[in-house]
């Protein structure tokens, strides 16, 4: 599946948004992620379902003011 | 200080960007004695995880974290940012910005009061970077921030305190609320002199990561902050525009 990743198009085998993180290799870091401009719980991945076109936001913890 | 049911021993928040490396930020914190540090959420760069290093950076730190918004320039974007960011660093605080203006980084007081009635509605304190206008606070103290955070000037400019009697009238306005000046700090005169004026802390970044000794620069500040707000407790003398002199004139000798 082609997808967007933090701005940059990426093939994915995932069909979850869990397993494009892992996929990723974000398995087990601190990050939150959103689908399409939506957040998504960490608790709510599993089940989230990815479509070709989406866009994925990951973010995590950085120096800020 | 209170702030949202925490007692806080120091009255520095300190940003974490902008430092030379992450040694000096982490020695700087240490030496400002903060007990609270900003934080963000960006896209992680490059494989190396560099988030990931920070993030267990500031925890070995042992202070609390205030999660930003920044670079928000709409109420929906700052939302999602807040709620990812209640997740990444498991806080309700949230400093919010929303900002107006890409020059000036002034706030965008519209969005900041709709962002955060709908985030203190859903449970967040709400920490909101505002400017020193009267009726904004008005509207943020009625969405449910307990706390006020204007600024003294444009973030990373150090100019001071633009605008000494609106921040005096914020505060004499609001005795109760918690008032945080946030932004425009260049030197620790600006945050003795906000202290001095009553507000209850300083949030600043740049003009201790961009001293040219990050490290003496916090302590410089902390040390500041301190004085102003002893000061302010002491009740300092009332400024005259004539001169009155110190030494007593009774019992002068004349000599002339």
């Amino acid at each position: 599946m082609n997808v967007i990743v933090n701005g940059s198009p990426q093939e994915l085998c995932a069909t979850t948004l869990a397993q494009a993180l892992d996929e990723l290799g974000y398995g087990a870091a601190t990050v939150a992620s959103a689908v399409n401009g939506r957040f998504v719980r960490a608790v709510s991945r599993d089940i989230t379902a990815l479509a070709d076109g989406d866009a994925i936001e990951i973010v995590a913890p950085m120096q800020g003011g | 200080m209170n702030l949202y049911g925490i007692e806080v021993a120091s009255r520095l928040l300190l940003g974490t960007a902008r430092y030379p490396s992450p040694a000096i930020l982490a020695d700087a914190v240490r030496a400002s004695g903060t007990g609270i540090v900003t934080v963000s959420l960006r896209r992680e760069a490059g494989p190396q995880r560099g988030g990931q290093a920070f993030w267990a950076m500031i925890r070995d730190l042992g202070v609390r974290v205030l999660p930003n918004t920044a670079g928000c320039h709409s109420v929906k974007e700052a939302v999602t940012t807040a709620h990812m960011a209640r997740e990444v660093f498991d806080t309700p605080w949230v400093k919010l910005e929303v900002i107006g203006d890409a020059d000036t980084l002034q706030p965008d007081v519209f969005g900041l009061v709709e962002a955060a009635a709908i985030l203190c509605a859903d449970g967040f304190e709400v920490f909101p970077y505002t400017t020193e206008d009267l009726s904004v606070a008005e509207r943020l103290v009625e969405a449910g921030c307990r706390i006020l955070m204007p600024w003294g000037a444009p973030i990373g400019t150090g100019k001071g305190l633009n605008n000494v009697l609106g921040l005096r009238t914020l505060r004499a306005h609001f005795p109760e609320v918690p008032l945080i000046v946030d932004a425009g700090i260049g030197l620790p005169s600006h945050a003795a002199a906000a202290m001095e004026l009553g507000y209850d802390g300083i949030l600043l970044n740049t003009a201790v990561a961009r001293a040219g000794d990050p490290i003496a620069m916090a302590g410089a500040m902390a040390t500041a902050i301190e004085a102003g707000r002893a000061a302010f407790l002491a009740g300092p003398m009332e400024p005259r525009d004539m001169a009155s002199p110190s030494t007593p004139m009774i019992g002068q000798a004349v000599l002339g």
